[in-house]
């Protein structure tokens, strides 16, 4: 049963991302990344990771989603772009995508691909310190008021630069920059007063 | 075959492609902005299904400190586009080429 659903969001999520690319308006463009966004937290349900599930639907979805739409209506961008890409770019994005692929075969084939994640939690589990996976949310708030305090802290100090960024980036232009002209004369005009 | 780590990470590797040919290929800002968004969605999923796999809960938290600077990084981003809006009219980034020449 899990693995049925696994399958449908996998093909509902890849099948609407395909969608964001190749669509020609931005509306419905951003009205399907919801949908992959969507896709993407049914994904985290199926590895009952809920808290992750709803962060994405919240904030992904919900926030990000309806700035990007605000933005695309208000400047009107909605259509015109063709997708029309020059053929070099394709040829070096397809080639780029067969290396990586190709190295990721030979990457799986050197480290046994099936026992993978076996591997790695045995060679871990011998060194304490490490959280436990849980669905229950207070073991993240645990980790993140314990381990991650610090990152917590700068986190938080990222969210205030990014909102005075965006203010000083978007307030208007009150004050005309002048240009080097006047600002040699205006030195030069300082100096001679002082 | 029961699903495992290499089934979601599968999943994570497509996003993530999608996303990377997305950016290549558009010309609009707006398009290249939200394929970013999908390749960062992408490496969630990896980070959620590491952690899983791996029964570690720290991926879950690496994955709560990416949507925070994804969130940060979309408020400056979007208000660049804008500001570039007002001072070029357009937000392709073929016509964009001012350093040309």
């Amino acid at each position: 049963m899990t693995d049925l659903l696994f399958y449908i969001f996998a093909g509902f999520t890849i099948l609407s991302a395909f969608c964001v690319v190749i669509n020609q308006n931005a509306v419905n463009s951003a009205m399907f990344m919801i949908l992959t966004f969507v896709g993407v937290a049914s994904l985290s349900i199926t590895m009952q990771a809920y808290f992750m599930a709803i962060l994405q639907v919240l904030v992904y979805g919900g926030a990000i989603m309806v700035l990007f739409l605000f933005i695309i209506m208000l400047l009107g961008v909605e259509g015109g772009d063709k997708l029309k890409p020059n053929m070099l770019t394709v040829l070096a994005s397809v080639s780029f995508l067969a290396i990586a692929l190709v190295g990721t075969v030979i990457a799986f084939s050197l480290f046994d691909s099936p026992s993978l994640g076996n591997k790695i939690s045995t060679s871990i589990s011998s060194e304490a310190d490490f959280l436990v996976f849980s669905s229950q949310t207070s073991q993240l708030g645990y980790g993140l008021f314990t381990k991650y305090m610090l990152p917590v802290q700068v986190a938080g100090f990222l969210l205030l630069v990014a909102m005075i960024g965006v203010i000083y980036l978007s307030k208007k232009e009150v004050v005309k920059t002048k240009t080097l002209d006047e600002s040699i004369k205006g030195s030069v005009a300082g100096s001679e007063v002082s | 075959m029961s699903v495992g780590l290499n089934h979601y990470l599968v999943v994570s590797g497509m996003l993530f492609a999608i996303g990377f040919f997305g950016v290549l290929l558009r010309k609009n800002v707006i398009f290249i902005f939200m394929c970013i968004e999908l390749m960062l969605t992408a490496v969630n999923v990896m980070l959620i299904a590491f952690s899983k796999f791996n029964g570690v809960g720290d991926g879950l938290i690496f994955v709560f400190f990416t949507i925070t600077v994804a969130a940060a990084e979309v408020a400056i981003g979007l208000a660049i586009i804008v500001a570039l809006y007002k001072k070029r009219q357009t937000i392709m980034v073929d016509e964009i080429n001012q350093l040309k020449n």
